[in-house]
């Protein structure tokens, strides 16, 4: 056998796959448009941004100091104050989920806050507990300032003496917009989701129908059989990066500070690891139904989940640390960000290039390894 | 028209026959009930929003009294965990960018004699922002460490805003999460297996056997969809009783209501499911249908961030997404203790979801031969 043969019957695996691929329409839709609309619902879509919090002010002391203590929640974006005057009704509020928190101004507040001790009550709904964290955040911010402003025009002196006061900085994000780390996961999500979708049925499909067997009759060798159904779905992943990338930079505006080469190939080698994956599960469980249960658990939800992309590995237990970075999402997901937001941070690019491509080497191997000449 | 007794007893026949093809797999039972136990234990653990542990580098230029009290404080929360101490701020990059520290802290050497001097001495914090929930999440905790610094030097302020939460007082992330997983998780699952559940008879061409039979579309509908309910039930109650019992969040709401909610949603996620089985003609086709809907069902869902945060138009989307209306349900009345008339407006579009889908797909039946 020569090195030609093996050139010429991958060429022509290569032409079947695609084909067969082509002619069923959705393979295309799912490999090109889902890319679209997930691109579409992460950059408008999620965000973290808390913006008109619903707040229902209960003014029992309706006195000039009062008003002017709580004026900082009228014109803010991200505080949609309503005006009460009984508690009860605030407290239905929150029960029907018509007004996130409470804030509770006590009928003789006028009095303790000349006094030096004035005292508000806020009640959040912590049933989303980020968002309750947010909206205490910006209420708090809020009165502050508004008794600042108090404090300048009546020359009162609420901060006296030695403080300490933070100048705080946000290395790379600084806004803090949540749109510039939710759009470089998106190209690990699609990116896994294309692997887990597309390559999973291919191998199972064709052990079911039985034209796998067909194949062994013929010189065609596993790897030539693995390469090939491999091809087709690069050119539709490589579409699909290509999408990502100039959605991120011209839609999103998320600043690209690594250099693009590196994000393109850093990128190429985890969709093969990804393809290579879905083939693999494909190869392992012989079964269409087995297939695609296994790729929606094992690609889907951990590369959501437990990949860094929302959720931060910092926080979690040791051991869940350890299955993560089992999963190739993670060393993706941690290098994409960088580049991103960060820039060419050598170490971690050669040490995460260097996992996926053992990745993609052993799961390669592994799926030849499955399609041995061997009946059952 | 056959008897009452008799359709039942084709229906139950059906039934049998759809379990027996899903479970007789020891493969496929292990797929369909393993992963609903692991996933909740590591998604239970790892889907957390609450920092724990803070790594932080200090410069401390200033090297006084003031600013080791102020250290000892951030090390005594339990929380930040200081990785490195640098000698100049050329160093501070190398922190940041390594994500060996997730924050640094300076002290500027004027710190002390200001705080001494009776004046504002400033605190410089640097973050890393790759991550914006977890940046914001670090400053709120340095904030409340300084906050506490602050006071213990005499300035009481003169407004104090006592907060509290309800239904979750330690605003723990998990708390929010957990419930909305006994709809997902189980939902993700149960939709590809209605999905896949015809797709296979067609592509086995045993789809076509079932409709010269006695069964009408409605018997088969009924057939098809009941088992795939019952697997999305148990698997919800996998998920509940890890919630409960081993992560012990403790449930406000009744057990009934929240049954209820997941039967009409359940219903209303194998509905879509059939539809899609009865439109595909192979399984190829299923699984990558319901993989199309299925990642923007769970993007708008809620599920990681609030509905309404989305722009308008998005969330009147959701209002075809029966996993947005599952997951505000068992949140609802598992952690608010939410009563029928409170949640009453997340049955609706379940149920006209159900009874859109699940008609469709039986007309589907029939008239999707070619």
């Amino acid at each position: 056998m020569s090195g030609d043969g093996f050139t010429r019957r991958l060429v022509a695996l290569t032409r079947k796959e695609t084909r067969q691929m082509l002619r069923d329409r959705s393979n295309l839709v799912v490999g090109l448009l889902l890319p679209l609309v997930l691109i579409l619902l992460f950059g408008y879509g999620l965000s973290f941004d808390v913006k008109h919090a619903r707040i229902a002010v209960v003014l029992e002391d309706s006195s000039p100091a009062t008003l002017n203590a709580v004026a900082g929640l009228i014109g803010s974006q991200y505080l949609d104050p309503t005006w009460l005057h009984s508690m009860p009704q605030a407290e239905a509020m929150i029960r029907a989920g018509e007004a996130d928190a409470i804030l509770r101004v006590p009928n003789e507040f006028t009095h303790d806050l000349a006094a030096g001790n004035g005292r508000l009550q806020l009640i959040l709904n912590g049933v989303d507990s980020t968002t309750a964290q947010t909206i205490e955040g910006y209420a708090t911010g809020a009165i502050a300032n508004a008794l600042e402003h108090l404090a300048d025009r009546q020359d009162i002196r609420f901060q006296s003496g030695a403080s300490v006061g933070i100048v705080q900085r946000i290395w790379f994000n600084e806004a803090a917009t949540s749109t510039w780390f939710l759009v470089p996961g998106l190209i690990v999500l699609v990116t896994t989701l294309i692997g887990a979708f597309l390559t999973s049925l291919l191998i199972a499909r064709e052990w079911e129908r039985g034209t796998l067997e067909a194949l062994f009759v013929t010189p065609v060798r596993p790897m030539e059989l693995t390469l090939a159904k491999l091809v087709p779905y690069m050119v539709i992943g490589t579409i699909d990066l290509a999408m990502c990338l100039l959605a991120a930079k011209f839609l999103f505006h998320v600043p690209m500070r690594g250099s693009l080469s590196v994000i393109v190939v850093a990128s190429l080698l985890y969709l093969l690891v990804s393809l290579a994956m879905g083939l693999w599960i494909s190869g392992i469980t012989r079964s269409q139904f087995a297939a695609s249960q296994v790729a929606l658990l094992v690609s889907f939800l951990p590369a959501i989940m437990l990949s860094g992309f929302v959720f931060d590995l910092r926080n979690v237990p040791a051991v869940i640390r350890w299955v993560s970075q089992l999963l190739p999402a993670t060393h993706f997901m941690s290098l994409i960000k960088t580049l991103f937001m960060a820039g060419n941070y050598w170490p971690a690019i050669v040490q995460s290039c260097a996992i996926l491509a053992a990745y993609a080497a052993v799961l390669i191997w592994a799926t030849q390894r499955t399609l041995a000449k061997r009946l059952d | 028209m056959p008897s009452p007794i008799a359709y039942l007893s084709q229906i139950l026949s059906l039934i049998r026959k759809e379990t027996l093809a899903i479970l007789k797999d020891p493969a496929s039972r292990t797929l369909l009930f393993a992963p609903a136990l692991i996933q909740s234990l590591l998604f239970g653990y790892g889907a957390t929003y609450d920092l724990t542990h803070v790594p932080y580098a200090v410069l401390d230029q200033s090297r006084s009294e003031a600013s080791d009290d102020l250290l000892a404080r951030l090390d005594g929360t339990g929380v930040f965990e200081r990785v490195a101490t640098l000698d100049h701020s050329g160093q501070i990059a190398g922190q940041i960018d390594s994500e060996a520290a997730l924050l640094v802290i300076v002290f500027p050497d004027d710190f002390a004699p200001r705080l001494a001097a009776g004046g504002q001495a400033p605190l410089q914090v640097i973050l890393d922002g790759r991550n914006s929930s977890t940046a914001g999440a670090a400053a709120a905790q340095v904030s409340a460490v300084v906050a506490a610094f602050n006071a213990k030097l005499g300035n009481p302020a003169p407004l104090t805003i006592v907060s509290r939460a309800w239904f979750n007082p330690n605003y723990e992330s998990r708390w929010n999460l957990m419930p909305a997983l006994i709809a997902t998780l189980s939902m993700l699952q149960t939709l590809l297996l209605a999905a896949l559940s015809v797709a296979r008879e067609r592509e086995q061409g045993t789809f076509d056997q079932l409709l010269v039979t006695p069964l009408t579309p409605s018997q088969i509908l009924i057939g098809k969809a009941l088992p795939s309910i019952m697997i999305g039930l148990v698997q919800s109650t996998i998920i509940f009783l890890i919630i409960r019992f081993w992560f012990q969040i403790p449930m406000n709401g009744s057990v009934w209501l929240m049954y209820l909610g997941l039967i009409s949603f359940t219903t209303a996620a194998v509905g879509i499911g059939l539809s899609i089985s009865a439109v595909a003609l192979t399984m190829q086709q299923a699984m990558l249908y319901t993989f199309l809907i299925m990642m923007p069902m769970m993007l708008l869902s809620g599920l990681l961030t609030p509905v309404r945060n989305m722009p308008e138009i998005l969330q009147i989307a959701t209002y075809v997404n029966p996993l947005r209306f599952g997951i505000d349900l068992v949140r609802r009345v598992y952690l608010e203790g939410a009563v029928l008339a409170d949640i009453a407006h997340d049955f609706i579009p379940l149920l006209a979801m159900a009874a859109v889908t699940l008609p469709l797909a039986g007309w589907l039946f029939r008239h999707r031969l070619n």
